[in-house]
């Protein structure tokens, strides 16, 4: 077989016949990430601005301080770590609810703007399905972002902590009193659960509804997200009197707090209920990660079917 | 195994025929040049062939179902759409690096060889770079890919004449081997007619007309004739006349070149002539025309 090809000899894969090669899907699905992060820098640049913006502040509030202290202002200790606990709890608020915003704001254009500009004709002419496209964008929300804001938020909290600590020492106040409040272990543990209850698992549906309206919308993608659920809500009210669909709608949305906490606590209450059996047992949850699924194969089905703008 | 087998493809948008029952046939080893006006459905077509688009009919590119199977046929297949679908955000190192961790035959190596070549830097990205670096690019991604068959529609479009004959050369050059088939779709018939094999003609959904290019030179002929010889030429019944300096220039299928000489001057038509004639002579073409 050599013998005949005199073309080129340094592609050994021309003498094999083109035998079938195949890359294994986690490698595959690993550089798309990689692909996702590389277009969209604001995943990881927002949440990072909104912590320095958090220390830079907490900052400027112990240098404010030091200067009160040095007026021989008293401080009540207790009222100081109260203050403490806000900054902290305010700081984890502040980073998780960017990441919501750029998960909107990244699944509204997942899809939609590799049409716009067409390089979809490029990824295309790549060895890469479209479930393997789909899930890896519908993987910035529910994984990536998850664990990113996880990450960030311990890393500021922590600096706040030391800040805090240093500061405390300063004014010659007790530090173990502060770390004791604090039990940062179990606020840490309580703010995985919230990011994966919630930001991931909870609000499944709504990313992916957001994905597939992305790769269906021509245009103004962010329009057709909100008006069709606005429009059913309407219809049900004055059709039929009723408003079950805004109902689940702002149960979605607002409600997710019952949904995985049980009665009586907050979900941004650093150390209480974790109560993985009230979540898993919320139809709820299930009946929207069935919705995820479908609204996840539909995205699948229409990045096949669409082409460019 | 032909590369490419089409029977009776069809695809409709809406009311508008796109593709009206096509057959072609392509083997292994040739460079197919489809060419046609815009809108006679060669976008279509290739569409079809790579599997981006639906079709009525049956269609089989390197035996596979395009529709169907087209990831795993991306492993074989290798296309340029348009010079401006390179994603602009990109650097082209992470251009590099992605298709050489997607695609199991990208040999990096040889990517950057021919980037060497050129004065595309690593670290630029793709907005940054000029029309014909996007698509010098795009080439040495493309080259870069061992595949069966490489589809190109109006690879040069908009390019200046430099980058134009650099893009063929090393086309031809540095990537095609006989093991490979190349498809080229284009409306700028003369850039790549020494380039091709065989050339296709599309109008209107319908390829109507094909030939292989050994083959065009032993059947068809041009003749310029005088005033005066060109009732005599006409009577051997030319396929098309236009008027030239000095006389008209006709153009004969199969008709004996020695009996031809005697009328005037005898060359080989360009593919440009013939396209204009088998266009022209399409019914409902001329009305379309006046108009």
């Amino acid at each position: 077989m050599n013998t005949q090809s005199n073309a080129i000899p340094d592609t050994p894969v021309e003498a094999q016949g083109f035998a079938p090669a195949v890359i294994p899907e986690s490698r595959i699905l690993y550089w798309l990430v990689q692909r996702e992060l590389w277009e969209n820098r604001s995943i990881y640049i927002a949440p990072l601005a909104v912590a320095g913006y958090i220390l830079a502040s907490t900052l400027i509030y112990y240098f404010r301080q030091a200067g009160k202290m040095r007026a021989a202002l008293p401080l009540d200790p207790m009222q100081q770590h109260e203050v403490f606990a806000q900054q902290v709890d305010f700081a984890a608020l502040l980073i998780m609810g960017t990441t919501f915003l750029v998960a909107i704001f990244y699944c509204l254009d997942a899809l939609h703007g590799e049409r716009r500009d067409r390089s979809i004709l490029f990824w295309r002419s790549l060895p890469v399905s479209d479930l393997m496209t789909v899930l890896s964008k519908a993987s910035i929300p529910l994984v990536v972002l998850p664990l990113l804001t996880f990450a960030i938020t311990v890393v500021t909290q922590g600096l706040m902590v030391l800040m805090g600590s240093v500061a405390l020492m300063g004014s010659g106040l007790s530090v173990a009193t502060l770390w004791n409040q604090l039990s940062l272990s179990q606020m840490w543990l309580g703010l995985l659960y919230h990011l994966v209850t919630i930001h991931a698992l909870w609000y499944a549906p709504i990313f992916c509804w957001l994905l597939l309206v992305s790769a269906w919308a021509r245009r103004a993608a962010f329009l057709w997200a909100a008006l069709p659920l606005l429009a059913i809500a309407i219809v049900e009210k004055i059709a039929f009197n009723t408003s079950y669909f805004a109902a689940m709608l702002q149960h979605r949305l607002g409600g997710a707090a019952e949904a995985v906490i049980a009665p009586g606590t907050l979900p941004m209450d650093p150390m209480t209920h974790i109560t993985p059996g009230h979540f898993l047992s919320n139809p709820g949850l299930w009946l929207g990660l069935a919705i995820f699924a479908a609204f996840l194969a539909a995205a699948v089905r229409l990045r096949r079917y669409q082409g460019p703008i | 195994m032909a590369c490419i087998e089409a029977r009776g493809l069809r695809k409709a948008f809406g009311t508008t025929i796109a593709l009206d029952g096509i057959n072609m046939r392509v083997e292994e080893g040739r460079i197919l040049g489809l060419i046609g006006p815009n809108g006679a459905g060669k976008t279509t077509a290739l569409d079809a062939i790579l599997g981006l688009t639906t079709f009525q009919g049956q269609l089989r590119t390197l035996g596979r179902d395009p529709w169907k199977e087209r990831d795993q046929l991306m492993r074989d297949v290798c296309f340029i759409a348009d010079v401006a679908v390179l994603p602009r955000w990109a650097r082209v190192s992470q251009l590099l690096d992605y298709v050489g961790a997607v695609h199991p035959r990208f040999n990096r190596a040889k990517a950057e060889s021919f980037l060497a070549k050129t004065t595309i830097n690593r670290t630029s990205k793709v907005r940054e770079l000029s029309k014909g670096m996007v698509t010098q690019l795009h080439l040495a991604v493309v080259m870069a890919i061992d595949a069966r068959l490489l589809v190109l529609d109006e690879p040069t479009l908009g390019l200046d004449i430099l980058y134009r004959k650099q893009f063929y050369d090393s086309l031809l050059n540095d990537y095609f081997d006989h093991n490979r088939t190349i498809v080229v779709a284009t409306h700028q018939v003369e850039e790549i007619e020494h380039v091709l094999t065989d050339v296709m003609f599309i109008d209107r959904g319908r390829i109507v007309f094909e030939c292989s290019m050994d083959d065009l030179e032993s059947r068809y002929a041009e003749v310029k004739v005088r005033p005066e010889q060109a009732p005599a030429a006409r009577a051997l019944k030319p396929m098309y006349e236009r008027q030239a300096i000095g006389g008209s220039v006709l153009l004969f299928d199969g008709v004996d070149r020695q009996q031809l000489a005697a009328l005037g001057e005898v060359r080989t038509p360009g593919v440009a002539d013939l396209f204009v004639a088998v266009i022209g002579n399409q019914p409902g073409r001329a009305q379309g025309a006046a108009r």
